[in-house]
């Protein structure tokens, strides 16, 4: 199975996940309470999370806190940008070729 | 040089898996469906330099198709197959996009979205809203990461120093 950010933030619960560990770090307990799931559940969605590599365990004495990999986040960002990027040089020639045209007429 | 102040919106939605693309413009509504709806045409400006399009046929009907390729600077061709679905000129189309090969087969393998390219007036310009739906957000990335395969990147970036010295500023 594929292990990557997109994997990481295709299901619903993941995503919340991720939108309550990004305003601070949290146990698996404490995270567990917000949903409306077993805390089975939860830690399989941690786990899948952990592997691929979006979020960390720190641990603090006998607890295991939970937090966001704020660099595996940017990365869809920077993809995204990229497609931007073919988006626009697309357009830019739409421009000239429009440009080209009128200038015909 | 070119207007730099045109509206240009990149909207992705993550959770709806939908990129909305907006840009203005400068030429009148019909001039533009033009460009997005004729073969020779759309030859001239839809792949992203420096690959270029080619077209094999078109036949731009409700039910028709545009089979085409992403040529690059080596000739290596990159095809795909769109099959138009509803077309009102010329406020706007839905299509659904594929990878194919040479022959028109497509490629199952590879994702397909689903396209609505809608057109407004905007005063005198013209405003293009492309709306593009995949199933997954997988399938968005896998999109994108074969757009990456056929060397845009590397080229982008010679294309973004380009664009700076044409315009002589930073578009950022």
């Amino acid at each position: 199975m594929r292990r990557d950010i997109f994997q990481a933030i295709a299901d619903p619960t993941r995503r919340a996940i991720i939108a309550l560990i990004a305003l601070q770090a949290m146990t698996p307990n404490a995270l567990a309470e917000h949903f409306d799931t077993t805390r089975q559940a939860i830690s399989k969605h941690l786990k899948i999370l952990t592997e691929c590599e979006v979020v960390k365990q720190e641990h603090h004495g006998r607890e295991i806190l939970y937090q966001l990999e704020l660099n595996k986040i940017k990365e869809i960002d920077q993809w995204l940008e990229q497609f931007r990027k073919i988006w626009e040089s697309r357009y830019k020639q739409l421009d000239q070729l429009l440009l080209t045209i009128k200038k015909k007429k | 040089m070119m207007n730099n102040n045109l509206q240009f919106d990149f909207i992705a939605d993550k959770e709806k898996n939908t990129l909305t693309v907006r840009r203005e413009f400068l030429a009148n509504r019909q001039l533009v469906w033009d460009c997005y709806t004729k073969s020779e045409l759309l030859d001239q400006w839809f792949a992203p330099a420096p690959l270029t399009t080619k077209t094999k046929s078109m036949d731009f009907r409700e039910g028709g198709h545009w089979h085409y390729a992403m040529v690059d600077p080596t000739g290596t061709e990159y095809w795909g197959y769109t099959e138009y679905l509803t077309i009102h000129p010329i406020d706007y189309y839905t299509s659904t996009d594929a990878f194919s090969n040479e022959a028109g087969d497509i490629n199952q393998d590879m994702p397909r979205a689903e396209w609505r390219v809608s057109f407004s007036d905007k005063e005198e310009n013209a405003v293009v809203e492309t709306i593009v739906t995949y199933k997954s957000l997988a399938d968005m990335e896998q999109v994108i990461e074969m757009g990456m395969e056929q060397g845009m990147q590397a080229t982008l970036e010679k294309l973004d120093t380009l664009l700076l010295t044409l315009t002589g500023k930073s578009n950022a």
